[in-house]
């Protein structure tokens, strides 16, 4: 049976990881590739490594990144941040990336997710939506990080992208991102029952039961976190015996 | 030396870097010579089945693949192009296995099939040393279906093969280069073949 995936996310500024993290047993804990491998090691399914580099010059140094993981993670990853040309996509997965994330870039030219989809395959295009519940009570896309707010639904967009070619969504709820109150369950169920991809869900996990109300009541095909992994709030094994228990079909 | 076919098709340089964490020289060519007098060959792959077969034609690797002597390995889109046809594009493959490949059809579960799923029924000595039900992780929306030469099995949507096998010729659906220690075993022991 296809399992749900638990994926930690990792935040890259200039190479190395931006959150602190919390691990006695890792020796450099600004070190990406260190830590992606204790997450492999303790069962993550996937790993998510979000480039908030600034610069055109400094994006060099994430292929150097892309690299380094792909040589010693033996588990799929997904790269994502600023992405916006075939080129820059073509360059992170001949360097071993085995999906990318495109967000602002793809709303802006959704001719992008047309182009990377047939060049590639849609399987390694994975569209990151920023989504915010407004008082009208409708889930909207917003750009840039979250700065930007658009006219448009969410479920529109997820729609069109997923027409273009887009293989996955990986969607995160800004009204629940930081919370750790639980994820966005209304939105991510409706994106995961109206379109044919897979659905990552992300932002609000607090506890071990969130996972489980993702998986069982928002039908997510997977669950992305961050910092309550990289401060061992929740450990990986734990959460995935949790939810092997609560009859989750999971990876143990 | 482990020749890995070079080709139109994604993800090969993740199997020379799976290969170099097993601590295995490996080399991506697409020199008939070199993949010739390889010990071993891996014909690895993401990608669609037309296409790489319209390049493997004109590169004329298409008749170099099923004449090799040496254990061969695909792995996903390998493992479809080594079946008789394709779906994908209506397309008539390298014929190895005697297997059609079909497109996934459900009102109920999503395609592609992205994750980890497990495999059953081993009959191979790819899958020496792992624990029943072992997991896999794997993409595709195409599968190979049940035949004489399937050597796994797995489910999504309908039981499908995860692995074939006839004679040299080894082919897995899932990707080993992705699938942690256990698909790290499955490579060794495809390495260990005499």
């Amino acid at each position: 049976m296809l399992t749900k995936r638990i994926i930690p996310c990792l935040d890259i500024r200039d190479g190395r990881t931006v959150k602190g993290v919390n691990f006695e047993n890792i020796r450099d804990a600004g070190d990406p590739v260190e830590l992606a491998l204790l997450y492999s090691q303790q069962g993550a399914d996937e790993l998510v490594f979000l480039d908030i580099t600034a610069t055109v010059e400094k994006r060099k140094t994430l292929v150097e990144l892309v690299k380094r993981i792909a040589a010693n993670i033996n588990i799929p990853f997904t790269v994502g941040g600023g992405i916006s040309t075939v080129e820059d996509v073509a360059v992170l997965l001949q360097h071993g990336a085995d999906k990318v994330s495109v967000n602002t870039a793809a709303y802006k030219n959704p001719q992008l997710i047309a182009d990377l989809s047939n060049r590639f395959g849609s399987q390694c295009v994975v569209l990151a939506i920023d989504t915010k519940k407004e008082i009208d009570g409708e889930w909207y896309v917003y750009l840039n990080g979250g700065r930007t707010k658009t006219d448009t639904r969410t479920i529109d967009w997820a729609k069109q992208a997923v027409g273009l070619g887009a293989g996955e969504i990986l969607l995160t709820s800004m009204n629940n991102d930081g919370t750790k109150a639980g994820f966005a369950v209304d939105i991510t169920l409706l994106l995961s029952n109206q379109l044919p991809v897979p659905v990552i869900a992300s932002g609000g996990a607090g506890t071990m039961q969130h996972f489980k109300e993702i998986f069982k009541a928002g039908n997510a095909d997977a669950a992305l976190a961050a910092s309550i992994f990289h401060y061992k709030e929740i450990g990986i094994p734990e959460l995935k015996e949790y939810l092997s228990n609560e009859k989750i079909p999971i990876r143990i | 030396m482990i020749a890995i076919i070079k080709y139109n098709a994604g993800n090969v340089q993740s199997v020379q870097y799976a290969l170099q964490r097993i601590g295995v020289d490996s080399v991506v060519t697409d020199d008939e010579t070199i993949i010739r007098h390889a010990d071993k060959v891996i014909f690895p792959g993401v990608g669609h089945a037309q296409s790489a077969m319209q390049y493997l034609k004109e590169k004329e690797l298409d008749k170099l693949i099923v004449s090799l002597q040496q254990p061969a390995l695909g792995i996903c889109l390998g493992l479809q192009l080594m079946c008789s046809h394709s779906e994908e594009g209506d397309t008539d493959c390298l014929g190895i296995f005697d297997t059609p490949v079909k497109l996934f059809s459900s009102d109920r579960l999503k395609v592609p099939q992205i994750g980890w799923n497990n495999i059953y029924d081993y009959q191979s000595v790819l899958f020496d040393g792992l624990e029943d039900q072992a997991f896999m992780y794997t993409v595709h929306s195409y599968y190979a279906a049940l035949s004489k030469d399937t050597t796994a099995t797995t489910d999504y949507i309908l039981p499908f093969s995860a692995a074939l096998q006839k004679n040299n010729f080894y082919a897995v659906q899932f990707h080993p280069e992705k699938s942690g220690i256990v698909g790290e075993t499955i490579l060794k022991n495809f390495i260990q073949i005499t």
